[in-house]
């Protein structure tokens, strides 16, 4: 390999390198939006399961 | 609608298409250069991504416009995403230009040439966009002083882009001068090509991007109202 060729690599593997990072770091970013959408629905299931397992009151005539 | 629905997955095979068809014309097809040899293919990634600089730098500062004239809502967001990208882009040519310096003179960098000393000082000056963002809290004021400090920056494009037009005495090539692509067809068809390609990659981050921080946003606003 010539000295022309290497920084040729050097160049081209230094661009794609970089889209490599990037998407390694979009990976981790989805990674945790996952985490904070799961904790989300947990959230909002255990609210209704709570909703839902609350006494109804009862009807009382009134007058 | 299927196509605004997935803008991002056919941004992403776009560029796939182009950066494929791009690296086949740099290696396979085109001839090496007369002067520089094999090494002149660095231009074919080194030119487009610097003039991808420039137009996410231009883009940023028309979103901070925007944002400033008509209150466009998100163009502040838009415009600090364009610059992020302008930024990373920037690093690569300098990156890039610094191996074909050594490659093509003999030196890492060089601090006479106006070409490369100017790139630097707008590479300087968007990443201290960052600097003067981080420093003030969330909120319009922020937005604002954000949006102003884009459109300053974006008068140092042209006088980066002239600067070895307009000088008289120079090492660093122009390729595009007044008398027209001083470039063999072949060369100039793989040009547009790579440009087009860095061109769809760029705009696949910056959509990528965008898409993740609004999302990010949607999701803190849904946790507080359900806090």
């Amino acid at each position: 390999m010539t000295s022309g060729e290497k920084y040729v690599a050097a160049v081209y593997g230094i661009v794609f390198l970089f889209v490599l990072a990037y998407v390694l770091i979009m990976a981790t970013k989805l990674a945790r939006l996952q985490r904070e959408v799961g904790e989300l629905a947990r959230l909002v299931r255990s609210r209704l399961q709570v909703e839902t397992e609350a006494p109804e009151q009862e009807e009382v005539a009134v007058g | 609608m299927w196509l605004r629905n997935n803008q991002v997955a056919v941004l992403a095979g776009l560029t796939v298409v182009l950066m494929a068809a791009a690296l086949a014309l740099i290696f396979f097809w085109v001839p090496n250069d007369a002067d520089q040899g094999f090494s002149q293919r660095i231009f074919y990634f080194h030119v487009p991504i610097a003039l991808t600089a420039y137009v996410c730098f231009g883009w940023g500062a028309l979103k901070a416009f925007f944002h400033l004239w008509k209150r466009s809502p998100g163009a502040d967001l838009e415009s600090y995403v364009a610059i992020h990208q302008g930024v990373i882009f920037g690093a690569l040519t300098l990156i890039t230009g610094s191996l074909w310096a050594k490659v093509s003179w003999g030196v890492w960098w060089t601090w006479s040439e106006k070409q490369l000393v100017l790139f630097l000082v707008l590479f300087l000056f968007y990443a201290a966009y960052f600097m003067l963002r981080f420093s003030v809290e969330p909120g319009p004021a922020r937005a604002n002083l954000s949006a102003v400090y884009a459109l300053f920056g974006v008068v140092l494009i042209p006088v980066s882009f002239l600067a070895i037009r307009l000088g008289e005495r120079y090492i660093h090539p122009v390729v595009f001068s007044s008398r027209g692509p001083q470039l063999a067809d072949s060369m100039l068809l793989t040009f547009f090509v790579a440009w087009a390609a860095l061109l769809a990659l760029a705009g696949t981050l910056y959509r990528l991007e965008l898409l993740g921080k609004r999302l990010d946003a949607e999701l803190r606003e849904l946790k507080e109202a359900l806090a």
